[in-house]
This record gives C-alpha cells, structure tokens and sequence, in this order.
C-alpha cells in the first residue's frame, strides 16, 4: 500500500476522509492552507440539531488523522500531469508523485460587505453569523451588549439566493443555522425580543422542523417572511431595517440593537485554483464538478480524482462526513482496480 | 459608523473623468427654480478654472421629463438625445457634461441600450435623419456637472475664501447630501462613490471643511418622483416622502442640505413651507427651514461670491441662518434687487416658516 | 392652508411602536398561538371565509403587528364549527384560540 494519496484541505471532509483511509491501511496526505486543521467548523461553537460542541466533532476527527503525513500552512504552487499520475509541487518545496487526489477545499462564506445595502463593515452593530459564533465561543465582541439587548435581527440568504451578487444557489445551512442562532442569543437574553427575515425556511434535515417549533413556541421568536431591502444606523448607533412583510403585505421596519447577516456559502478560490491547475470543470452554479450531480457526486470526471464536502456545493456536517467517508471507500476501490 | 467601510466602498465606485473641454447641456428647469446655479457652474468652470465649456442656444430638453412621466415613447427621446449629440459633434466636442440628474440617468440609459441593442442605435440615426439630417457621433465621455465640482473640489477649496465651518463655535457645519435617483441608482458604476454611500456630493462638503451626516432615510426619494408632483392628485405622495426625510434628518439638526439634482432642491426647499403651513413643523432652528443648496451654490459661497448675485434671494427657505454661521456678510436691503440692481419686488411671508 | 393635498399616512407597519401587552395575554392563555406558521389550511377550510374574508392566519398576524382594529370584527364572522382546529398541521386549538381572543381583544376596547 505505497500508492500516495493526497488530501487537499484539512478540513472536516479532508479529516474524515484521512481517518478512514488510515483505518483501510493507507497513509494519507493532508495538505493545509491555514496554520491549523478543522476548516469553517473549527471556528463553530454548536452545531444543530443536538447542539454539539464543535470542537468534540473536529476533535475526534483530528484525533482520528493524526496518523496522517499533515502539511500545515501550505499550498500547491503547481501541479504537473505526467504520463499516469499527478506531481504536486507545494510551497515548502517538498514535490509529491500520486495517481489519487481527494479535492476537499470546501466553501467561502461570503463576504457580507458586498452586500452594500446591509451595510457590513460600514455599520458598528452590523455582524455575520460567523462573527456571532465566534462570540459565542470567545464571549468577545464589543458589539455585543452584554446587559441585554432590546431587539435583535437575523438576515437569512444573504449572498444566496442572489443572482445579482452571482451566488443563486441556496446556501441550505442558513436557515436552521439562524434559528440555532437566534435560539442561543435567546437563551443568553430572554428579554430580548428577535426577528428572523426569511424569503422560505428550508428546514429540510433531520429535525431541523423541531428546533423551528421550538424557536416559534418556547423561545418566542418572530419569522417575518420578507427579505430585508435595507439597512441604516440611527442616530443612537442602532439599526433600522426595511423588509416587506410578505404575509400582511405591508412594509415592516424595526429598529434593532443587532443584526446578524446570515453569509451564505460560495465557492472556496481555492477550489477554483486547484480545479485550474489540473483541468478541473466548474458547474453552473461555480462550485466544482462531479461526474454526475445524482449518481457520482464524489467523482470528478477525472479519473482518480475525487470530491468530498463543500467543494461541489453546500453541504451540512453530516454530509460532508458521509460524502468524505464514501470518498475513502471510492478510493480504496480506485486502488484496487488499479493495482 | 465605520468611516473606512464607506471609503472601501468608495474605492470601488470611481471614475476617471476627462479634466478639459465639454459640451455643455442645460437643464429644462433649473434655471426657474434656482437661476444662478447654471451661470455659476461656468462662471467657475471658465471664469475661475480657465476651463473649456461650450454651450448652444440650439440645445433642447432631454425630453427626461415627459419620458418618465410615460407621455411619449423611448424611440422619441433618444431621437431628442441624439439631436443633442449631433449638436456636440457639430460643435467638434467628445466629453458631454449635463446640468440635470435625470439627463445624466437618461443619457446613461440610452447608451447602455444602445450597447445592448445595436439595431436600434441604427433606428434612432435613420430617425435624426429624416427628421432634421444631422448625423452624430456618441460621445466619448458623459459626465453630470457635479461630478465635475467633485473634480475640482481641491481646487476650489484652495481657492476657497470660507470653510464649511461654523464661526461662532468654530466646529465643522453639519450637512445633509442628497444624490438623485437618476445619478446612482440606475447605473452604480457610472457614479463616484455607487448608489449605497454616493459620494460625489460627499467629498465636496469634506473638502470644503463640513461634516456630511447619515441619516436613516438618505437613500430615500425627495418626493418629486415626476409622476407623484405633476399629476396633482399625487402630490400627497409627493410631499409625505420629503417628510418622511426631514423626520429622519430632524434629530441631526442640519445646517443645511446639499443637491445634485433640478427636482430635489426645489421640493425639499418647497415643501419646507407647505409641510410648515399644513403641520404647523419647520426643521431648521428658532422657526426657520434648513437652507437648500445646489453644489454650484454652496461652491459660489465658499468662493465668496454675493449671495444675491448667485440667487438665494430665490429660495423659499431663509439662507441668511447659514451665512450668518458662515460668516459671510450680506446686505440684506439688497436681496430682492435682481440683476442691475433692479426692484424684484419682496414676496409675501408665509405664516408658519420664519423666513426673515 | 388647503392645498388640495396632504401627507399620506404611512400603510408602514412600525414594529418598534407595536404594543404587545394584549398579544402577551393571549400567549399565556394560548401559548401554541405562537406555533403558527401561516401555512392558511385554516383560512382555506373555513366557510365564512369565502363570503366574509374571515381568516384566521390574517388574524393571528395582525394581532402580532399590532393591526387588532382590522381583524378583532373579523371573529364576529366565526361561526366555531372547529374546521380550522380539524385541519391545522402544527395542532394550534384555533376554535379555543379563537374565543380567548375575543375575551381579551374586546371590541369596546373594554
């Protein structure tokens, strides 16, 4: 079992994916960007649906990997195509041979400031999701009033659903992850009254509908269906949001002491770049790939390249875990056919 | 607020605007509403800055009014522009400059179409043809006047005799911009600063030494709108929109708000005194209105021309406040005496809005 | 002065001046009234719907937006045949819902 394998991406899909080829008597290669392993989870507080702490998942995948050849902070320069394999040229200088690459660069969360109207970056009490879970694991944001907050908004599908801020596709995690969200800001400040703006809650996973009953009846959160049209800052530093309240078709505003821009998923660059080094194609929605969007999801139309995780589209946690876990299975059968 | 959000914005919304020679076009209604704005903009532009602007006593309307008060087809205005155009290439000018907001949207808007609709382009010179045989060539560069004081707003302020700021307190004046629709919202990339945080108006008042202030509703229409002031069962619609801006503004308290617009002037000065005469309100402080300026105004008064000699006579709201803040002495016996020193008579004083 | 016009009113629903202390009532009598998601089975299933525009999804939002005035005449259209209840996917007890509701949205305003 000499036949390299390498993993482009050390997160969640990348650590799954090695752990299980580790267990089939592989070596993988883990190969990096950031100084550390576990990718957009790692920088998670909880995850839905039973509220697990993220660093026990990222945790146990790292545990799982350890045995893995682990680059950090490194990138592929360049890649060659020889005759029946790849040489991958990284930045450490250090060139590996391999017939078997698993793509695993997963997603971008969008930049929120693109959305101008919103006014991220521009507005002090203007956050993303990201920046919310961030607090909710440092407990520092001095955006966040810690006595308590009167009102608090959450943005779903911002940058999704956005054919103009060339994102269509649905993000899919952004729904249930407001309503988490929202939940948890809830819990820390009962009295605080918060808002959802949503165009559809897609609570599409297992009991995802749970937690938005949960949301509606024990915690009181109000859903207004309506995308929010603008945001602006009110003399005092806080926020005033417009959105149509689709279902009473009146316009709605509501000036909020937080707003929390729920940044949809885009294609990592970093995707795109390994995709142009080794002729990669792009779909239509500027993810990668796969072979056939039903059947072969984990398949490139290369052979001995595959996919896992985010890179071919939003994804959950579990799926990642699941696609990267057949990925691993994929190979080990790649390997076989070719031996 | 986070002052560098905006001026990352900003980076992304600028426009390299030739320095020299425009053809320049009028706008239908500016000079009624405020007639020294226009006379000042090329007073500046050639008397000050020694620039090259032509103009033509053969230029026409736009045609941007009945456009999008939906009384004659596009075919017909483009038919107009294009006249317009044929004057400028007769004339042997590339860079075409217009006074008003909505000529600017409208000249955009038929180019852009243009672009995307070669045939019709075609049309529209077989039109100018038949109707009058001028032929025209597009021009190279259309810009609205105010992106031009924009341009030249460091060379003003070099120039400037008085500061934007106030000379009792000594603090910078607060100021209140207001872009019109047609400049930014139709096409963001062809505005300085895009249509979210314009800037064009902004970095006058920074370069003058004022403080601009945001508001909730900056965004927001002045309440002309075309079709809600000029059909008169609409004007309802009209004057609650300038409310809704003044409510917005009002806990800011303005010194004075500035425009790049024929309309927008003209309704947030108007309306100052009819919201004042039906809600018994005004904005400004001790009874009066917060003064409407054009930027060739406020230019004019930075550079230290009489303010009777630029028109302010004209408004409806007082500007004696603000040139008191400015420091800029003014007699005031002589501000109904028009051009020569002629008697231009002293209106009568509305009831409500203290206006001297 | 007359002009002839006048500032409109705004239709805006303004939800920083919405009084909620009636809502909050109703919540501690009817706690599933925050369940509904507006999916209208109840406002498509009922009779007096169609010849009176008595909607129960309309009334629970306009309760929460502050809009009672519009809606509380509504009820008087509800003949309590308990269709809605029968048909509501999230089990809210609209026809018991329905009776607090004009217990404590009294139309005297009492």
């Amino acid at each position: 079992m000499k036949e390299n394998i390498v993993i482009i991406g050390g997160g969640i899909a990348g650590l799954e994916a090695a752990g299980q080829l580790l267990g089939l008597g592989y070596k993988p290669i883990i190969i990096e960007k950031s100084d550390r392993l576990g990718g957009h989870v790692a920088d998670w507080n909880c995850l839905f649906p039973d509220m697990t702490p993220a660093k026990d998942v990222v945790g146990r995948l790292i545990a799982g990997a350890t045995e893995a050849n682990i680059f950090l902070n490194t990138e592929i320069s360049f890649v060659n195509k020889l005759k029946d394999s790849y040489n991958i040229m990284l930045s450490n200088g250090i060139s590996i041979i391999t017939k078997i690459i698993l793509v695993t660069t997963g997603f971008s969360v969008f930049d929120a400031s693109k959305k101008e109207e919103y006014g991220y970056g521009v507005y002090d009490q203007v956050i993303t999701n990201r920046d919310l879970e961030h607090w909710f694991n440092t407990g520092n944001d001095r955006r966040i009033d810690d006595c308590g907050m009167n009102a608090v908004g959450f943005v779903h599908c911002v940058g999704s659903r956005d054919e103009k801020a060339k994102n269509p596709q649905c993000s899919k995690v952004c729904c249930i992850t407001a309503v988490k969200q929202a939940i948890e800001l809830k819990q820390k400040f009962p009295e605080t009254m918060v808002y959802c703006f949503y165009m559809d809650l897609r609570m599409f996973g297992k009991k995802y509908e749970d937690f938005y009953i949960g949301a509606q009846r024990d915690y009181g959160i109000r859903f207004i269906r309506g995308r929010v049209s603008e945001v602006s800052e009110n003399i005092d530093g806080r926020v005033i949001v417009k959105a149509e309240d689709t279902l009473s078709g009146k316009p709605v505003k509501v000036t909020l002491d937080l707003l929390v821009l729920m940044a949809g998923m885009v294609c990592n660059p970093d995707s795109t770049k390994v995709a142009n080094m080794i002729s990669l194609p792009i779909d239509s929605d500027g993810f990668l790939k796969s072979r056939d969007n039903v059947a072969d999801i984990i398949d490139s139309p290369k052979d001995g390249i595959f996919y896992a995780g985010a890179c071919t589209g939003p994804k959950t946690v579990p799926e990642t875990l699941a696609e990267a876990r057949a990925a691993a299975l994929k190979i080990h059968l790649y390997n076989k056919t070719m031996q | 607020m986070i002052y560098q959000g905006k001026q990352k914005i900003w980076a992304d919304y600028q426009k390299e605007i030739p320095d020299d020679h425009w053809f320049y076009v009028r706008s239908c209604i500016r000079q009624n509403f405020f007639p020294g704005a226009e006379k000042m903009f090329l007073e500046i532009c050639r008397g000050l800055l020694k620039k090259d602007f032509y103009e033509t006593e053969h230029h026409t309307t736009c045609g941007g009014i009945a456009y999008h008060c939906d009384t004659i087809p596009q075919e017909t205005v483009m038919t107009i522009v294009a006249r317009q155009f044929a004057l400028m290439t007769e004339a042997g000018y590339e860079n075409y400059v217009a006074s008003c907001i909505t000529s600017f949207g409208n000249y955009i808007e038929i180019l852009e179409t243009w672009k995307e609709f070669p045939e019709l382009e075609a049309k529209i010179r077989e039109l100018l043809w038949k109707a009058c045989k001028r032929e025209f060539n597009k021009p190279k560069y259309v810009a609205h006047a105010s992106d031009l004081i924009y341009k030249y707003r460091n060379e003003i302020a070099a120039r400037a005799k008085f500061r934007l700021v106030n000379r009792h307190t000594g603090e910078p004046l607060r100021a209140v911009e207001h872009i019109g629709c047609h400049y930014a919202k139709m096409f963001p990339s062809r505005s300085i600063g895009g249509a979210e945080y314009p800037y064009v108006l902004s970095g006058m008042i920074e370069a003058w030494g004022g403080n601009v202030i945001d508001y909730p509703e900056r965004r927001h229409c002045c309440g002309y709108g075309f079709r809600q002031y000029h059909v008169k069962a609409n004007r309802g619609y009209s004057i609650s929109n300038t409310y809704k801006k003044f409510e917005s503004m009002e806990p800011y308290h303005p010194d004075f708000i500035l425009t790049n617009c024929p309309g927008c002037p003209y309704f947030m000065d108007r309306w100052q005194y009819v919201i004042a005469e039906t809600e018994g309100k005004t904005y400004g402080e001790n009874g009066y209105g917060i003064p409407v300026l054009t930027y060739e105004e406020l230019a004019s008064l930075v550079l230290g021309y009489d303010p009777w000699d630029i028109g302010l006579q004209l408004h409806q709201v007082a500007v004696e406040p603000l040139l008191d803040k400015l420091g800029i002495e003014y007699d005031p016996s002589a501000k109904y005496k028009g051009l020569n020193r002629k008697d231009i008579m002293r209106p009568e004083l509305p009831g409500v809005l203290r206006c001297c | 002065m007359d002009f002839g016009f006048k500032i409109s009113p705004s239709s805006a629903i303004n939800l920083d001046n919405v009084d909620t202390v009636k809502f909050e009532q109703l919540h501690d009598m009817e706690p599933d009234v925050y369940k509904c998601m507006a999916c209208g089975s109840c406002t498509s299933t009922c009779p007096a719907n169609r010849f009176s525009g008595m909607s129960m999804r309309k009334v629970i939002l306009a309760l929460q937006r502050g809009k009672e005035k519009d809606v509380v005449s509504m009820m008087r259209n509800c003949m309590l045949c308990g269709k809605c209840t029968m048909v509501c996917p999230r089990g809210i007890n609209t026809r018991h819902l329905i009776l607090s509701i004009c217990r404590i949205y009294r139309e005297d305003g009492k």
